[in-house]
């Protein structure tokens, strides 16, 4: 098949989905609508006029958690008279100490790190979009690495790990959940929302028009 | 080709950009002329298609599947108690929470540890494999293939995070203690060596098989 490329419509009006580079007309959706790729399938853009309110408002929110849930404490053992209450960042700190540093470098990115990181930066992208000021120069390679580090953040994992740990140990000790844990359960149900409703092609057109529709 | 009311081609048959001689974006989708090297949107890098791709999948792959040898044969826990030291492997540690008669969570890890990266090894190889051989069929099951090895590969690394936690929270003087064994870094290492193979594989390769432009 050849195109000549002065029958195709400007560049601009067309996005090519992603995984299987077919071009689509970028057309207006009406609000609460979804449009898929027509070859592969595959989610291209959704329309969800508050979407951008959602995502920056839960995103303080989480910002807020996250430090709770680092700072409390987050689990306590007891067995025999003795306790070892720990919060995440003691934890790593104390993992850290000896020979897994390496393991505690890793965990520490992937739990608190990265995830932070992530919320900060779609703030940074999108608060202003809010506020109805134009975006940042910086705002694109902010939302760009929130995008990019999305397989990276790994808290909803990390929340399954705690359960496992938890059944485990209960056979050997008595442990509490301290508010640390709660902060944590709370944030992973704000992460996993906002990544629902967070769709790339939707956020780089509002950072295109500078508004939140 | 039929054309629509503003004159233009319209898109009416399934056109991608690299046959129209175009460049597409594949983390925004913006669309740019052939011979453009970054988004204008999203300032990210574009390659109508990412040949050396199927090269970054096969070395992280094959990473990926080294590191989880030793992942399996060494200890992920080394358990301290008064009475006893002890030592437990993945599949070890599987064996033990069925003794103790938890089997969803046995299940949960056996998935997460086992099932998920193998699993994930024969997929990705499939997959880069299909595309090397040019197969042209079934498209669409290979590339939910893809959407699924690419969501679920993440969740291996449970197991990590259940030695660190217990790690970090079994340390009562004397009494008991918890720490990890070489395993739990060579299978961390795994899952990310076998996500990055993930990453690097460009799904555009699968639909190219039945395009006439090569």
């Amino acid at each position: 098949m050849h195109i000549d490329p002065a029958t195709l419509p400007p560049l601009d009006d067309m996005i090519a989905c992603p995984h299987c580079d077919t071009l689509h007309m970028e057309d207006d959706l009406p609000d609460g609508a979804r449009a898929y790729c027509r070859r592969c399938g595959a989610l291209l853009l959704t329309a969800e006029s508050r979407a951008v309110v959602w995502l920056v408002s839960l995103a303080s929110a989480a910002v807020v958690l996250m430090v709770a849930a680092v700072s409390f404490p987050f689990l306590d053992l007891s067995l025999q008279g003795q306790h070892n209450g720990t919060s995440v960042i003691h934890a790593i700190l104390v993992f850290g100490s000896g020979k897994a540093i390496p393991l505690a470098i890793a965990v520490a990115l992937f739990i608190v790190v990265l995830p932070l990181v992530r919320l900060l930066a779609l703030l940074h992208a999108l608060a202003p979009l809010v506020r109805g000021v134009p975006p940042t120069p910086s705002a694109r390679v902010a939302f760009a690495l929130t995008d990019q580090l999305r397989p990276w953040a790994m808290a909803e994992i990390f929340m399954v790990g705690v359960t496992v740990a938890l059944v485990k140990v209960a056979g050997m000790a008595d442990v509490t959940v301290g508010p640390a844990f709660w902060a944590f359960v709370a944030l992973v149900l704000i992460t996993i929302f906002n990544d629902q409703i967070m769709n790339r092609f939707a956020i780089w057109k509002a950072l295109d028009t500078g508004t939140t529709a | 080709m039929e054309s629509t009311g503003h004159g233009h081609h319209g898109l009416t048959t399934l056109t991608t950009a690299r046959e129209a001689g175009l460049i597409a974006c594949t983390r925004c989708g913006q669309v740019h002329a052939g011979d453009a090297v970054k988004c204008k949107r999203c300032h990210g890098p574009l390659q109508s298609r990412d040949t050396r791709s199927l090269q970054k999948v096969w070395a992280w792959l094959i990473a990926g599947m080294i590191a989880f040898i030793p992942a399996n044969l060494y200890p992920m826990l080394l358990t301290r108690t008064l009475l006893e030291r002890s030592e437990s492997t993945i599949v070890g540690g599987v064996i033990e929470l069925l003794h103790y008669g938890n089997y969803g969570i046995a299940a949960i890890v056996f998935v997460a540890s086992v099932v998920i990266p193998v699993g994930k090894f024969i997929a990705i190889a499939y997959l880069a494999w299909g595309v090397q051989r040019g197969h042209r069929l079934r498209q669409h099951q290979r590339h939910r293939l893809y959407d699924i090895v690419e969501f679920i590969g993440r969740w291996s690394m449970i197991d990590v995070f259940v030695v660190a936690i217990l790690s970090a929270l079994v340390q009562l003087n004397g009494i008991a203690a918890i720490n990890p064994g070489v395993a739990a870094l060579s299978f961390a290492l795994s899952v990310v060596f076998t996500m990055l193979s993930a990453l690097a594989f460009d799904p555009r390769l699968i639909w190219d098989a039945d395009r006439t432009v090569s």
